[in-house]
């Protein structure tokens, strides 16, 4: 069928073989968990399944409307409440209209400044990040397996997780050789407590018949721990992952304030120092920008560990 | 479609091959399990509580016996006992003379809860074992496929276990505990999951298996007709504590088929299970009453 020329038939063949393939795949984005990124084959196999159903794609480009639409939405509360200087309880008067903070935002894009505050804060995070998963998932799997581990480490889990950024940053200054490696501790330690705490609860829950299981076939502990614990604790970690990369951005702001020169936070803080409203919000949303779509990034890049549970239903 | 036909007679050549192991195991005289005045006692104290008490029971090698007996009598103490989850609080337990000590791969253990891998594919699950034991994954995985085969599976090699339903899953983990060889298979309430079609659908299967393969098998369930249909040998337990009280041979001619449950003999050692448990229940529903 295939070798025959392009006709009608040939095409309709080639849709249908498509669809198996196509149509599940668009149907899991169209139920629409909403924290799922969608991989460039899933766009794809959207497009295909569009020629078969026309349902599934309505329903994804409508949860997208949805989205986009609440945003304008929210963009023109904002824009009212600045025109008409809106003061009643929540004060609007000194806030800078999006519009102003379109225009500053446009003026940044332009100079080469702005992108050395985006790329040294992203240095800064990719490096306390790595850190953090190495270290992090490492300590999550001894706490969550070894009870001896766990009353070991626990206590300074618990007492140094609620700590917030910004109180680190004294501490931060004395006990780290150069500003740079301040600031990445900073971030680092963001990413690090949610990372543990996701492993170490992944590892706990490992059912125990898996474990009789591996043990019956003739598994030692390394053979258990390696093929059965970590990925039992993968979904757990993976949440773990995305949770500390968007609180690593969260803590950036504290840690560049000990930056005199560079980063996103630093940019936002001096725009507090000099009163600089629209640039305050253009640094904010920057940093809540960029946070979101790293997070995206570390589930898209985790999502392949992950393929045996997308496929139960 | 070639590749297909070549496939297929390579598997009926493997799964040959698979059966003659299995053959040669029980030839030899292996998997022969002796309980030596076994009790096992959980807790301590006021609390402590025997599930098992001073137990004796041999296996002859090949021989399929079923363990039968209400809820919480101990049977699957005893059975975990035997696959080593379980130390004995007194007594020995010992396969082909080895006592013991902890699981092992040449005790085959198919539990009553799912209990694959979620995260492996079908064929990985059954090709874990050998490539524990050392196999190249090539092997372990040839291996895997004789024992897919073997249950029917072969199509969903490549499967993950959610998209199975619990008949296949069960299916896939008698065929990973298989695929170690086993002189022993430990089988605990595995088909208590399942409706009553396909329940009977995999007493049929597992008949036509073990027939094949002639390793020794302990089936540890509470359901009468299942333990008087697979088993050459029944013994029924007892609740609190757990002894056995009845042990007898099921003389019915093999191949069975369903047609066997109509049969007298069948019939009337059904009726002796029957009355056995009953009275076993009631007396211990007397016990907790007091």
């Amino acid at each position: 069928m295939n070798a025959s020329p392009p006709d009608t038939q040939a095409t309709a063949g080639a849709v249908a073989t498509a669809a198996p393939d196509g149509a599940p795949e668009a149907m899991d984005a169209a139920e629409g968990e909403a924290d799922r990124p969608v991989t460039p084959r899933e766009a794809v196999s959207v497009l295909i399944a569009a020629a078969l159903k026309p349902k599934a794609v309505k329903a994804f480009a409508k949860s997208w409307s949805i989205r986009l639409t609440a945003l304008a939405v929210g963009v023109l509360i904002w824009q009212w409440a600045t025109a008409i200087n809106f003061n009643y309880f929540i004060n609007f008067e000194n806030i800078p209209s999006p519009v102003k903070v379109w225009t500053a935002f446009v003026a940044h894009v332009q100079s080469t400044e702005f992108y050395i505050h985006i790329a040294v804060s992203m240095q800064r995070i990719f490096i306390g990040y790595m850190s953090a998963v190495g270290l992090g998932i490492l300590l999550g799997l001894v706490i969550g397996r070894s009870r001896l581990a766990r009353d070991v480490i626990s206590p300074y889990i618990e007492i140094l997780r609620p700590i917030p950024a910004v109180a680190w940053i004294p501490l931060a200054i004395l006990m780290w050789p150069t500003e740079e490696s301040s600031i990445i501790y900073i971030t680092f330690l963001g990413a690090l407590f949610p990372i543990i705490l996701n492993t170490a609860h992944g590892a706990e829950l490992t059912p125990d018949v898996l474990i009789r299981a591996a043990k019956s076939l003739g598994a030692n502990r390394r053979e258990i721990f390696w093929h059965v614990v970590i990925p039992a604790a993968l979904p757990s970690i993976t949440a773990g992952l995305a949770i500390g990369m968007g609180v690593s951005w969260f803590s950036l702001l504290a840690g560049e304030i000990i930056s005199g020169q560079y980063g996103i936070g630093y940019f936002t803080w001096n725009a507090y120092s000099l009163i600089n409203y629209p640039d305050i919000v253009v640094g904010m949303l920057m940093i809540g920008g960029l946070g979101t779509l790293s997070t995206y990034a570390v589930r898209l890049a985790t999502r392949p560990l992950l393929s045996w549970q997308r496929r139960s239903r | 479609m070639i590749a297909n036909i070549i496939n297929l007679s390579r598997d009926k050549d493997a799964s040959a091959a698979a059966v003659q192991a299995g053959k040669n195991l029980s030839s030899e005289g292996k998997g022969h399990v002796t309980i030596e005045d076994v009790s096992v006692v959980f807790g301590a104290g006021a609390d402590a509580h025997t599930a098992v008490e001073s137990t004796q029971l041999e296996v002859q090698p090949g021989e399929f016996l079923c363990i039968l007996g209400p809820s919480g009598c101990g049977k699957s103490t005893l059975l975990n006992s035997v696959a080593g989850f379980v130390q004995p609080s007194s007594g020995t337990v010992a396969v082909d003379g080895a006592p013991v000590t902890g699981p092992g791969p040449e005790r085959g253990m198919v539990f009553q809860q799912y209990s694959l891998m979620p995260w492996k594919t079908v064929r990985d699950n059954v090709a874990f074992g050998p490539l524990l034991a050392g196999q190249s994954k090539s092997e372990a995985q040839s291996i895997a496929y004789t024992f897919l085969n073997m249950v029917g599976l072969t199509r969903f090699a490549k499967h993950y276990p959610a998209e199975l339903s619990g008949g296949m899953q069960q299916r896939v983990g008698i065929a990973r505990a298989l695929a170690n060889y086993p002189s022993v298979l430990l089988m605990d309430e595995p088909f208590g999951a399942l409706d009553a079609q396909t329940r009977l659908m995999m007493q049929e299967n597992l008949l036509r298996i073990w027939e094949d393969f002639g390793t020794t098998v302990m089936f540890v369930t509470h359901d009468v007709d299942e333990a008087v249909f697979l088993a050459d040998r029944v013994v029924i337990m007892s609740a609190a504590p757990g002894r056995i009280i009845d042990d007898f041979r099921v003389d019915i001619p093999r191949p069975r088929t369903t047609d066997i449950t109509t049969d007298d003999t069948y019939i009337q050692l059904k009726r002796r299970c029957m009355d056995r448990i009953r009275s076993e229940s009631l007396r211990a529903f007397e016990q907790q009453n007091h």
